[in-house]
């Protein structure tokens, strides 16, 4: 039965590759990235100018590499799962030797068309790495301590690596994915328990690591009128923002708030806040719906496709995507600490659009493989 | 792989279940998160659109133009000009110590000033403009102009700032200078008005009239980015420009008057008598009025200071002086109020009389000899007031005198002026404590003792004489609503149906008038008697009378004593020219002209002038004259005056 069925799905034509994906998700990106378009072009004070650009110019190729990824064979992404993690952890550790440093922190590795990222990368890299493991494993040894091992190392690695950099929103981001497909895959909540407590007990002697910023980001967070001109700046200014726009927004190029400067890292971080301002509620209203069809999308596909591999990947990387939602409208809300975690699509910045594409594209080939087992 | 085949269905079932779990987590953080953008884009969007707008839109205050001031015939008293400044704008800058450097340079400033003004920076937000130096000559300005290439943050700004264009109007208008602290406390008004080089009237009218002169604030709202940079300017209101006044005053007599005090200390006040406008207003010496709009520099500061003619003191109404014998009008007018003494007692005068073993001298040494009250007020015998005012007793005359605007504020809220004292029983019992002496009482019935009073009140004093005895309320600024005129139109009235019979009384109150008297012949008597003193032979001021009809006028000399005269210094007959000149006695004199029909009162005061006939009546026959000529000027000047405004 498998293996009829194997052979058919082998043989598909291109045609029924095209007509199989996912059209649904596609137009959501689609038209999530022609509003980021017009995000951009707003943060750049209503001129084409160079973030509008580059931010078109990765769009196109990211989506273009997308839908490349879209139609490689799931089995490839499977097989070379393990490689992919070993290659973005050693640019991590690349970046701690070779990184370029951007207002103290080093996060960086400038390859010449891009400063990649790689903590971005290790997003959809461990996610990888735990889907295949436990893609491999039966049941009865997730919770055994000697399969436990390998994830709690795999994911340990790089949140380390990106905390010195130090990313603190980028660090939680990952071990956040690396969490979610081990326990979808079974690991009991008493590990994570433990774990936790491990790290509680351990956070004292973190927290001594943390740069003064942040430490004044954390407890900002808890009262952002301590310091109102410092760094609860940011919250309270992007509440106005927010808040100011009303129903319907202030309308295209008309959010003072952003256009006067007074929104910090209105490209990346805060470009919710600007659409926000400009649109009102309604158009947030809209950008959260389109998230919800994504999310939704993935993890569809999670649900048709077959393999373990394949619905792992899809539900963790849709729980991860919704996380990265969840925070980020989260932060510029004002209902988590800022820890600076880019929104998919809309922000600016290659390596979190890479990372997010490719995710995305690898999502999309379990769909056009659904029925492929892997091996 | 077949290995996971055998829990395959149990691992999917897992994964299946966990991620119903998780979705479900998912659909509350999305709802919270919606919850949280209702709450803050439409239950709280007023509040954070009010928020925004204060971050977008930053408001640069502008200082209004004060109102201008202007004698009765539209002569400009206190006025406005061009002032070349030059402002800086601290965030605008580069450097902002390099800044200072180059401008010492280029307009002498001191250290000091440059101290200050950094102090002043160091507290204000750093886009509120500072005022380096508010008033600039054309050639300094011109010069910052040619540097202004290197000195960014700098803003050469033509303003308007007071100009007096004449001292001798400086006590009555007064001055403007920057507001003080205590100036922020005290006034009401200026809160709101919190503009860098606005400024406050300090004394005389500009203080009087601040709240209605000084204008409406007006203001440049900008839209600001974040760094408080000027985006575009949102909305201007250019203020309003406070409310220009005319003042009652004629500014040729004034500066005639002022002319002929000159190097003297003194006072003149000429008012007219029926609706109480005052024509003149001068105290001596005067001072530069200008010099304290920018800031007066310590040198000038101290010169008033030190002057013991005392430049600074506004002596028509805050200069306290015993009447002296100008009171002996009163003093008699009170008598006969009274019923105390006919005008046909006659006292005999040797020159002192004794009582209670304390001698009382008459100035004329030699006595005057037998006198009736007409003579005695004519001659201005001191024994025949000492026994008027030993029968009349001081009560009754301090009633009188307070009647006739002795002893009380002839303005309203007029910052400098003083009230005067106006003695009694009761008055020295409260203020000083002590029983009441019969002596005193005699120093009383000449002007001298506590009597302490304004020469505006003596001018207002001779004024209610004039008019026949009728109250009348001094103004010094014109109002066209109300020309005041209430006794020319009752008088004119009686003139015009003189076989009318309503009772006087009804006519009074139709006409809103209160009589000083109880029977208008003595006001009539006393009247006559001064005019029997300026013009008739043996009169006190009969060398300083005028020949022509047309300015024939009645006054009374009076000579007030800083310093009592020992024994023996009246033995030696000392003269009042060999006196120190702080010891000399004030020279007094009131008047009120022309005689017939008399339309001005006036009041002369010159400080240690000596005697009232010599040096006070001189000035004051001068002065009437000047008024007189004027009259027919003012007259018709009045009306038209208040179609003008």
């Amino acid at each position: 039965m498998y293996t009829s069925r194997s052979a058919f799905q082998s043989s598909l034509t291109f045609r029924d590759k095209i007509v199989s994906l996912d059209y649904t998700l596609i137009f959501s990106i689609l038209f999530l990235g022609i509003i980021s378009m017009f995000a951009m072009y707003s943060t750049d004070g209503g001129q084409f100018n160079y973030h509008t650009k580059s931010h078109i110019l990765r769009f196109g190729i990211f989506f273009i590499l997308f839908l490349v990824v879209s139609l490689f064979q799931i089995k490839f992404w499977y097989s070379t799962s393990t490689l992919l993690y070993l290659i973005f952890l050693l640019l991590l550790i690349g970046v701690k030797y070779f990184g370029i440093s951007s207002s103290g922190s080093k996060r960086w590795i400038n390859f010449y068309f891009l400063n990649l990222q790689p903590s971005e990368l290790m997003k959809i890299g461990l996610i990888l790495f735990l889907a295949k493991y436990y893609h491999r494993i039966a049941i009865y040894d997730v919770n055994r301590i000697k399969y436990l091992f390998l994830p709690i190392v795999a994911l340990i690695a790089p949140v380390l690596l990106v905390i010195i950099q130090p990313d603190l929103g980028t660090s939680l981001l990952i071990a956040a994915g690396g969490v979610i497909v081990a326990w979808l895959a079974g690991v009991k909540i008493k590990f994570f328990a433990y774990l936790s407590i491990i790290f509680i007990s351990l956070a004292p002697i973190a927290i001594s690591f943390l740069k003064p910023y942040q430490k004044s980001r954390i407890l900002t967070f808890f009262n952002p009128d301590r310091d109102p001109l410092g760094a609860g700046y940011q919250i309270i200014q992007s509440k106005i923002a927010i808040g100011s726009g009303g129903l319907f927004g202030k309308g295209f190029l008309n959010g003072s708030q952003s256009y006067l400067d007074f929104l910090p890292e209105k490209h990346t971080d805060f470009i919710f806040t600007l659409f926000s301002e400009e649109f009102g509620f309604v158009g947030s209203l809209l950008i959260l719906l389109i998230y919800c069809l994504i999310i939704y999308r993935i993890i569809a596909i999670g649900n048709v496709t077959r393999s373990h591999f394949g619905k792992l990947y899809c539900y963790g990387f849709a729980t991860s995507f919704f996380i990265y939602v969840a925070v980020n409208m989260g932060m510029v809300l004002g209902l988590l600490p800022i820890v600076g975690a880019p929104l998919p699509i809309l922000s600016y910045g290659g390596s979190s659009m890479l990372s997010i594409m490719l995710g995305l594209g690898i999502a999309m080939s379990c769909k056009v493989y659904k029925d492929v087992p892997v091996t | 792989m077949i290995s996971g085949s055998g829990s395959g269905l149990s691992k999917t079932k897992l994964i299946g279940r966990r991620m119903f779990v998780l979705n479900f987590a998912k659909a509350i953080v999305f709802t919270g998160i919606v919850g949280r953008l209702i709450s803050l884009q439409i239950n709280e969007s007023k509040k954070y659109k009010t928020l925004s707008d204060k971050n977008r839109f930053r408001e640069w205050r502008i200082a209004p133009q004060r109102g201008i001031i202007k004698d009765y015939f539209n002569n400009e008293i206190a006025s406005n000009e061009k002032v070349y400044q030059i402002h800086i704008t601290p965030e605008n800058t580069i450097d902002i110590d390099r800044l200072f450097f180059r401008l010492k340079n280029i307009l002498n400033l001191t250290d000091r000033k440059i101290y200050a003004l950094k102090r002043v920076i160091s507290k204000q937000k750093p886009w509120e403009p500072i005022i380096v130096s508010d008033n600039l000559t054309w050639s300094e300005f011109s010069r910052v102009n040619l540097f202004l290439h290197e000195l960014q943050g700098v803003e050469p700004i033509v303003s308007v700032a007071r100009v007096y264009p004449h001292t001798s109007t400086s006590h009555i208008v007064g001055y403007v200078s920057k507001a003080s602290t205590k100036d922020l406390q005290n006034k009401e008004y200026l809160r709101e008005m919190a503009v860098a080089g606005i400024s406050v009237g300090k004394t005389g009218l500009e203080n009087k009239l601040d709240e209605k002169i000084i204008g409406k604030v007006g203001f440049q709202r900008y839209e600001v980015n974040a760094y408080g940079k000027r985006i575009k300017q949102i909305k201007i209101d250019k203020g309003q420009s406070g409310k220009n006044f005319t003042t009652t005053i004629d500014l040729e007599v004034q500066k005639f008057s002022a002319e002929l005090l000159k190097e003297k200390a003194g006072s003149i006040c000429v008012m007219d008598i029926y609706n109480g406008d005052i024509v003149s207003m001068v105290s001596s010496p005067d001072y530069d009025p200008n010099a304290f709009v920018h800031g007066i520099n310590k040198k000038y500061w101290d010169t008033l200071l030190k002057n013991e003619k005392k430049p600074l003191n506004n002596k028509a109404v805050s200069g306290l002086y015993p009447p002296g014998s100008t009171i002996k009008s009163i003093v008699a007018l009170s008598a006969l109020e009274n019923d105390v003494a006919s005008p046909e007692l006659q006292v005999r005068c040797t020159g002192v009389i004794e009582f209670y073993g304390e001698k009382f001298h008459c100035w004329e040494k030699k006595g005057h000899g037998f006198m009736n009250m007409r003579s005695a007020i004519k001659r201005s015998c001191d024994v025949y007031f000492y026994e008027i005012a030993r029968k009349l007793g001081v009560d009754r005359l301090s009633k009188t005198a307070k009647k006739f605007g002795l002893g009380e504020k002839v303005f309203d809220n007029f910052l400098e002026e003083r009230s005067g004292v106006v003695p009694s029983t009761k008055w020295k019992k409260k203020f000083i404590g002590q029983n009441w002496y019969l002596g005193e009482t005699l120093h009383s019935g000449i002007g001298q003792g506590y009597f302490l009073s304004t020469p505006m009140q003596l001018c207002l004093m001779s004024a209610q004489i004039a008019n026949g005895g009728y109250k009348i309320k001094p103004r010094i600024i014109f109002d066209k609503d109300d020309k005041n005129n209430n006794l020319k139109d009752y008088i004119e009235y009686k003139n015009n149906n003189p076989d009318k019979t309503i009772s006087t009384d009804i006519l009074l109150s139709n006409f809103k008038l209160k009589t000083l008297f109880r029977n208008q012949e003595n006001i009539n008597f006393v009247k006559d008697a001064m005019f029997a003193s300026t013009n008739e032979p043996g009169g006190t001021s009969y060398r300083s009378r005028l020949k022509d009809k047309k300015f024939i006028f009645a006054g009374k000399t009076g000579s007030s004593q800083v310093k009592r005269f020992t024994e023996a210094q009246r033995e030696a007959e000392i003269k009042q020219s060999e006196l120190d000149y702080k010891d000399r006695d004030h020279a007094l004199y009131i008047a009120f002209a022309p005689y017939e029909n008399p339309k001005y009162s006036i009041s002369v005061v010159i400080e240690h002038g000596g005697s009232g006939s010599s040096s006070a009546a001189p000035i004051a026959k001068k002065v009437i004259k000047k008024v007189l000529e004027r009259h027919e000027i003012r007259m018709a000047q009045s009306n038209n005056i208040g179609e003008e405004i």
